[in-house]
């Protein structure tokens, strides 16, 4: 498609507008939308680029078994270069590294100094969120025995012992 | 109780308007583009709800607006009155809009991020603007939980809002600029800096009625305070040209001639284009600032920009015009709020 505004090059950025109590769409060239004022929406990003050869290559790159996909949304990085939008919060921490260089062309900076939300430093990091997950009964089993163990209580500990390989047993 | 966008503020001459708007998102959910309708009007209710139970220790009145229930002339409405963005209308499925009575403050929910708290102040006021965001914000984090990371700040769908997730933009009327034919020069020098122009009425690049949004456009590696101040201090040049450019313009007794026949066109008129409306309002705002018209305010003119867009003027009525109906009820607006005595 090609830009509504020059005529001459592919549109790359999609406006949407209200036009005479209308609601209108239109789209625009990386330069067109630069001089109206759209540009830095997602000229910049190169992402449009990588949209286009999706585009042209079919879906090959994210068909593949071993695409990474975040655990909070399910996108691939892919998803999110085809779409300019990122699926979920967890997907920055999912594809970090492969987001940072747009992240630097757009803003020219990595680092947040802005606000932080209250109590933003005890906040607790996805990674680690994920290890705070319900003890199973096993877990609770092996950590009362370790901890007999540390108070001398050999008769417990032995207890819990035969316990947990009775479990583990009937596991196998 | 007047709206923000019937009043005029300082430096009023040339900026109509000041807006802050912060993208939130909450953790829990997948960004809004992830959602399904359905999904979509699930997170819709659980943000409305808690919402609507913090902002209950605010001074202010708020209501919720459930944008499905709207007419297309209302949710347009709400564009024209500078509430919601374009996008926001184009599938009002699952999404919702909190209001004030005044107008002054709106949250858009499920829009391209879960909330957008937006508030609008007439004239230049940058800083009372942020201080209020920033307290809903506060308010808001308190029982949402926003989603937030300590190197790339607030999370949003689109990494372009990442970090503090603000965006400042002040409404500029410019006619002199636009005039000398400098604006296309303007644009790609501010874009260096992190700026953006844009018009906000008519069609791309030639705006109607010469008004601009100039707005920041990093958000990450730069404090909100920062933001501000930077986007205040060019706005200020921009006044200072503005003003040198139309000092010398309106010196033009043809300038001057254009200026008499706008205020006689739009007292007398009976049919009234959208367009034509908005080319010759310019002009009044001109003439008011040069001396050239006395007995008009800024807030009339403002108030009546407002009024007359082509949905916002089918409200009162509430029933659909065409646009040559509304061409003569904007006439007769037009001719009843500048009558002068």
């Amino acid at each position: 498609m090609l830009c509504q505004n020059c005529g001459k090059n592919t549109a790359t950025t999609h406006v949407k507008t209200i036009i005479n109590g209308e609601l209108k769409e239109y789209s625009l060239c990386a330069d067109c939308a630069q001089k109206m004022g759209y540009g830095s929406l997602f000229s910049g990003l190169g992402w449009n680029i990588g949209n286009l050869l999706g585009g042209f290559f079919g879906d090959t790159p994210a068909a593949s078994l071993n695409t990474v996909r975040c655990p909070g949304c399910g996108s691939s990085f892919e998803d999110i270069a085809q779409s300019g939008k990122v699926g979920c919060a967890e997907c920055y921490h999912t594809f970090y590294d492969k987001l940072l260089p747009s992240i630097q062309r757009i803003h020219g900076n990595t680092k947040h100094c802005g606000k932080q939300p209250s109590g933003a430093a005890l906040q607790v990091k996805p990674a680690e969120q994920l290890q705070v997950k319900p003890e199973t009964e096993l877990e609770r089993k092996r950590r009362l025995l370790k901890e007999a163990i540390e108070v001398q209580n050999f008769e417990e500990a032995a207890k819990l012992r035969d316990e947990i390989r009775e479990m583990e047993g009937g596991k196998q | 109780m007047k709206k923000w966008y019937e009043k005029s503020g300082a430096e009023g001459d040339v900026i109509v308007s000041t807006r802050i708007r912060l993208a939130r998102n909450r953790k829990e959910y997948p960004f809004p583009a992830k959602l399904n309708p359905e999904q979509r009007q699930k997170v819709e209710h659980a943000v409305q709800e808690a919402v609507m139970d913090c902002l209950s220790t605010m001074p202010q009145k708020f209501h919720f607006i459930e944008m499905a229930d709207l007419s297309q002339m209302e949710a347009v409405s709400l564009v024209e009155r500078h509430l919601v963005s374009p996008e926001f209308i184009s599938d009002r499925r699952g999404r919702g809009l909190i209001l004030t009575e005044d107008e002054s403050i709106s949250i858009m929910i499920n829009e391209e991020d879960h909330l957008r708290i937006q508030v609008m102040q007439e004239g230049l006021d940058l800083q009372k603007a942020y201080d209020l965001a920033d307290r809903l914000d506060s308010l808001l984090n308190g029982k949402l939980n926003f989603a937030f990371d300590e190197r790339l700040g607030y999370l949003t769908q689109c990494p372009t809002n990442l970090g503090t997730g603000m965006r400042a933009s002040l409404m500029l009327h410019l006619p002199a600029l636009q005039e000398s034919g400098t604006m296309n020069r303007y644009a790609a020098n501010l874009s260096k800096l992190g700026i953006a122009i844009r018009g906000i009425y008519g069609e791309g690049s030639k705006p109607t009625g010469a008004f601009y949004q100039l707005s920041n456009q990093v958000t990450l590696g730069l404090s909100e305070r920062e933001a501000i101040a930077n986007l205040k201090s060019i706005a200020m040049q921009l006044v200072g040209q503005e003003r040198a450019a139309r000092e010398a313009m309106v010196k033009n007794i043809e300038t001057q001639d254009v200026i008499s026949r706008s205020i006689g066109i739009l007292q007398n008129a009976k049919l009234l284009s959208n367009e034509e409306f908005m080319k010759l309002i310019s002009n009044i705002r001109l003439g008011i600032s040069a001396g050239l018209i006395a007995n008009i305010s800024y807030d009339v003119v403002n108030s009546l920009i407002v009024e007359v867009q082509p949905a916002t003027i089918m409200l009162p009525g509430g029933e659909k015009l065409t646009p040559a109906q509304r061409d003569v009820l904007r006439a007769k607006i037009t001719s009843e709020r500048l009558a002068t005595q």
